[in-house]
């Protein structure tokens, strides 16, 4: 069950019309690195793996969605008033005819999104480490649009996501700690 | 507890550039080298940002925070 907070967990403010950085930004919502990814990844795992992590892997799954919302917001405010016209001459066309101004989840490309992007292996070694390397290229695809934005405000929030990302990988690396450790042995050094 | 840094957060090499290369030398490549790498399983009583900053900067704690901003400003053709 989850409680919902009416709210985002950073602000987010956009300073220009600029349907452009919608569609780039696109990437982070439906791509394979994206936010809905990585919610759907974890809390699809966590169902089988050792109680020690499961806790982990629920709230950073949760927090997961909770960025998810924050790059559906950029992306709406980016486009919310946008012509046709101007939606087309930012590369949006294709995205208009089918879709007006909602959102969906494909990548700036314009792939679906599909769940071949996510794996449960059940082995929860092999499962951590997707998990630390999708936080990498998360924290990558930030890079990247920090990168191309002119925008500082989206920037500013970026950049949080972006730490988020560096934080849940450092997670996700002790996770494998705690599932390495020998239990119950003599520990020598 | 204060962790110095004893590492950089960025590194950079030089790509080869040859004179059949249509784009001008983007001269050096940048990668990111986050703290979280350094770093195993972190250990207790390290220092903490304000409750303020750090939900401003994403982390609670000094060591993992890492300002990102495009490398390549410079030069901007
Ligand atoms: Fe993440």
């Amino acid at each position: 069950m989850w409680v919902y907070e009416k709210k985002l967990q950073y602000p987010v403010k956009v300073r220009d019309c600029n349907p452009r950085l919608a569609k780039y930004l696109i990437e982070q919502y439906g791509g394979a690195d994206g936010e809905l990814a990585a919610a759907l990844r974890y809390l699809n795992q966590r169902y089988t793996i050792p109680e020690k992590v499961i806790g982990l892997l629920t709230d950073i799954g949760t927090e997961e969605f909770a960025h998810l919302e924050m790059i559906a917001t950029m992306i709406y405010k980016l486009t919310k008033d946008a012509t046709p016209q101007q939606m087309a001459a930012a590369g949006l066309g294709d995205h208009y005819v089918n879709h007006d101004s909602a959102l969906y989840y494909h990548d700036a490309a314009g792939n679906p999104w599909t769940a071949t992007y996510i794996q449960a292996k059940g082995d929860p070694i092999a499962d951590l480490y997707e998990d630390i390397a999708a936080e990498e290229k998360a924290r990558a695809t930030y890079q990247w649009l920090i990168d191309i934005s002119d925008d500082p405000d989206i920037n500013d929030s970026l950049r949080f996501l972006r730490e988020r990302e560096i934080v849940h990988s450092m997670r996700f690396r002790e996770a494998v700690e705690i599932l390495k450790e020998e239990k119950g042995k003599k520990k020598f050094f | 507890m204060t962790r110095e840094k004893t590492f950089t957060l960025v590194k950079s090499y030089k790509p080869f550039h040859s004179k059949f290369d249509p784009c001008p030398p983007i001269g050096r490549k940048y990668y990111r080298t986050p703290p979280n790498l350094y770093i195993n399983f972190q250990p207790p009583n390290m220092e903490q940002f304000t409750p303020e900053e750090a939900l401003k900067y994403g982390t609670l704690w000094k060591f993992f925070y890492d300002f990102y901003d495009n490398p390549y400003r410079e030069r901007e053709t």
